[in-house]
């Protein structure tokens, strides 16, 4: 790495629905903010995950801190649109509520990518203004972020003149240097979130914005060496069954069974992390996460992710 | 387990439609495909399955080399090689975003000149072509237009990864409420007329500062183009809304038991009891085994972890135990070390599992109110990536299926 992660000054979480893309940005912004970066946290689909989490209440498009140096929002374009006008354009704040509210809704639906552009510029904004030493965005799911974050180029494209085209040029020279901005794209070592990681780190290639990593979350743990496998397999013939039973119990056929079901799952999984190294190729960073066995996806679970990021990192 | 009319097969048998819903990443298209074939297999007639993933993930699955707009017959000696005797037809779509859209424009608009400005629009190209909302609506219309061929016995559709479950649900009248909408009228009035209202300029100066008036004529001319297809989309939405209401359609709901996707599924079976649309069933793919939570395994489980070194022993006194376990009569300290590593690391990894089973039990009481068929698909130890694996899959919905409350 050229950069460390958390050197970077943008970071955007993304990954196929379900395998954690929220769990690791949480843990991410939670660990950059221990480093002692002022990092903020931003939830692009405001689904409440993020605020899962940290357990900490419903998170809003004003930032809060909820613990030391650790920021949390939840993006709302309307709102995003609303601080443009005032604060960047510069324009008295001459709308009532509901006018803007209408011309938003009509933007919003008419023009392409307006969504996007409040979004991202939103974001990009905080960035330029150093008002935080890193901003990790959990952003959407692998099928929409490309369209995301290639919106300000669209906007480019389509808009000759104006503020707004003024606007995308920074916006997009910050997504664009590899130092400031970058991708973590998340995985889970399954068929199709592998498949679909490496289509949108093809994807990813096409544009101009870099892969600062890949995070592979819920890796299993290897249960057994070599000599305790073979021990392991020779447990299920007749007579060790029965001795098994006879020692702790004739339900311990289930402790087996359900070993059996890991050992089983951890090799197919190993087969699907082997294939997405194997696509990544060698020069592109991955990160393991082990797969946590916790009662729930609380603060305490974000905290061990952040742990075992911690330990890849260093 | 009392045999009722309710199971998956008899859903698929009785309707023409089966939307298959659920957060990203739960297993829809696989289950969507999987649902297919058993149908295609065990029902006969043709089954169709219309996939909207843009990730193309289906056409590996099914054997086939890619998937078009235009449906495609998964071979019947492909069928047969999985181990079954198809009964009928298997036809598999992809849902193309763009050529959808071209097509619905070439169908509504009104005189050739019109279709072609649409079509080569700069605007009209950015909304198809990039931006993921027109996936929503375009995916109901094809759907539509599918059902209305009247080619098929069964259509069971993969919905698209929306950012809420429920949006393609409301799409159509979206869409419909977009065309007739005050503000679209409103913005399109100074390009019929040179009258711009008093109420209106400030927004048009605003909206001039904002995007420059060249983008701006762009987006009127879209719209003043779309509008003159506005009978058409207007007359075409609500009958797709018909059709996801009618009785002959069917939702089916698939979540795994982790906090968010079922979080989701319990929002999107709220949603189709207001809007009076039928819950056929509700799948809970990837579900570990019961036998986790059983008290006596536990108990064994327990007694592994605490001493695993006892247990060695007791084991390894038996002579004929011991050789079997490591191929020599007489045990050395250092296998009696061994055979305690791998019983301890058995209690271990049981009650490692145990801590998300119960999670998902939890998951699975909250959930299961409501729908009449509740049906429960083990975590399966090898991947979904072939028509075996589907059938399987399938086997596993049909015979998991039989109806549980």
């Amino acid at each position: 790495m050229t950069v460390g992660l958390l050197d970077r000054r943008l970071l955007f979480v993304t990954g196929k629905g379900g395998v954690g893309k929220t769990t690791i940005a949480a843990a991410l912004a939670l660990l950059a903010a221990e480093q002692g970066r002022r990092t903020l946290v931003c939830e692009v689909d405001a689904k409440g995950d993020l605020a899962g989490s940290y357990e900490s209440g419903d998170i809003a498009f004003e930032p809060r801190e909820l613990h030391p140096g650790l920021f949390a929002m939840a993006m709302d374009t309307e709102a995003s649109l609303r601080e443009y006008l005032a604060v960047q354009l510069k324009l008295p704040r001459f709308t009532r509520l509901g006018g803007l509210a209408h011309t938003f809704d009509f933007l919003a639906n008419a023009a392409p990518g307006v969504k996007e552009i409040l979004t991202v510029g939103k974001l990009a904004w905080e960035v330029r203004e150093r008002h935080y030493d890193l901003v990790v965005v959990d952003a959407p799911a692998s099928g929409h972020v490309i369209g995301q974050l290639q919106a300000p180029q669209a906007i480019n494209e389509m808009l000759s003149v104006g503020p707004i085209r003024e606007q995308t040029g920074w916006v997009l020279e910050l997504l664009t240097d590899a130092a400031t901005t970058g991708v973590v794209v998340v995985a889970a070592p399954e068929e199709m979130p592998v498949t679909e990681s490496l289509e949108l780190v093809d994807r990813l290639a096409q544009t101009n914005i870099d892969l600062a990593a890949v995070v592979v979350n819920r890796v299993l743990p290897e249960l057994f060496g070599r000599a305790e496998e073979q021990v392991f397999e020779r447990l299920a013939r007749p007579e060790p069954a029965a001795a098994l039973a006879a020692a702790a119990g004739p339900s311990a056929v289930a402790v087996v069974d359900a070993a059996r079901l890991a050992v089983t799952l951890r090799r197919t999984r190993a087969g699907h992390l082997a294939r997405l190294r194997e696509g990544l190729g060698p020069s592109r960073p991955v990160l393991y996460v082990p797969e946590l066995f916790a009662r729930s996806h609380g603060l305490r679970a974000t905290r061990q992710v952040a742990g075992a990021l911690d330990a890849e990192l260093s | 387990m009392t045999p009722r009319d309710t199971g998956i097969p008899q859903l698929l048998a009785a309707k023409e439609i089966v939307v298959v819903c659920g957060a990203g990443g739960v297993g829809k298209t696989t289950t969507a495909a999987a649902l297919a074939t058993m149908a295609a297999v065990h029902l006969g007639g043709k089954v169709l399955v219309l996939t909207v993933d843009p990730a193309r993930r289906l056409a590996g699955a099914m054997g086939l080399a890619g998937l078009g707009n235009e449906a495609t017959r998964v071979p019947a000696e492909a069928l047969a090689v999985s181990g079954a005797e198809p009964r009928g037809e298997l036809w598999a779509a992809m849902l193309d975003t763009k050529r959808s859209w071209d097509d619905l424009v070439r169908r509504h608009a009104p005189d050739v000149r019109t279709r072609d400005a649409i079509l080569s629009n700069p605007l009209y190209r950015n909304v198809t072509g990039k931006f993921v909302h027109s996936h929503d609506y375009i995916a109901m219309e094809r759907l539509y237009e599918l059902h209305a061929s009247g080619t098929y016995d069964l259509i069971v559709v993969d919905t698209p990864p929306t950012r809420h479950a429920l949006d393609f649900l409301a799409a159509p009248q979206r869409m419909a409420d977009f065309f007739s909408s005050r503000l679209l009228r409103w913005l399109l009035a100074p390009y019929r007329s040179r009258l711009v209202n008093a109420a209106s300029r400030p927004f048009y100066q605003l909206a001039d500062r904002l995007l420059g008036s060249a983008f701006l004529r762009d987006i009127a001319e879209f719209f003043i183009l779309f509008q003159s297809m506005y009978e058409g989309f207007i007359e075409r939405a609500q009958a797709v809304e018909r059709v996801l209401g009618d009785r002959r359609t069917t939702f089916v709901v698939v979540t795994t038991l982790e906090a968010a996707p079922a979080d989701e599924a319990t929002r999107f079976i709220a949603a189709l009891a207001d809007r009076r649309l039928h819950l056929g069933a509700v799948v809970l793919n990837k579900v570990l085994p019961v036998e986790l939570l059983d008290p006596e395994a536990t108990a064994a489980a327990r007694a592994l972890r605490s001493r695993p070194g006892e247990l060695a022993d007791e084991l390894l006194a038996d002579a004929s135990v011991a050789e079997a376990l490591l191929g020599a009569p007489s045990a050395e300290p250092a296998d009696r070390t061994l055979v305690a590593r791998v019983l301890a690391e058995l209690g271990e990894s049981f009650l490692n599992f145990q801590v998300v089973a119960t999670r998902e039990a939890e998951q699975r009481a909250e959930l299961g109110v409501g729908a009449e068929v509740v049906t429960a698909v083990p975590s399966l130890e090898t991947d979904v990536f072939d028509l075996s694996g589907l059938l399987r899959l399938g086997r596993q919905l049909w015979g998991g299926g039989a109806a549980r409350r």
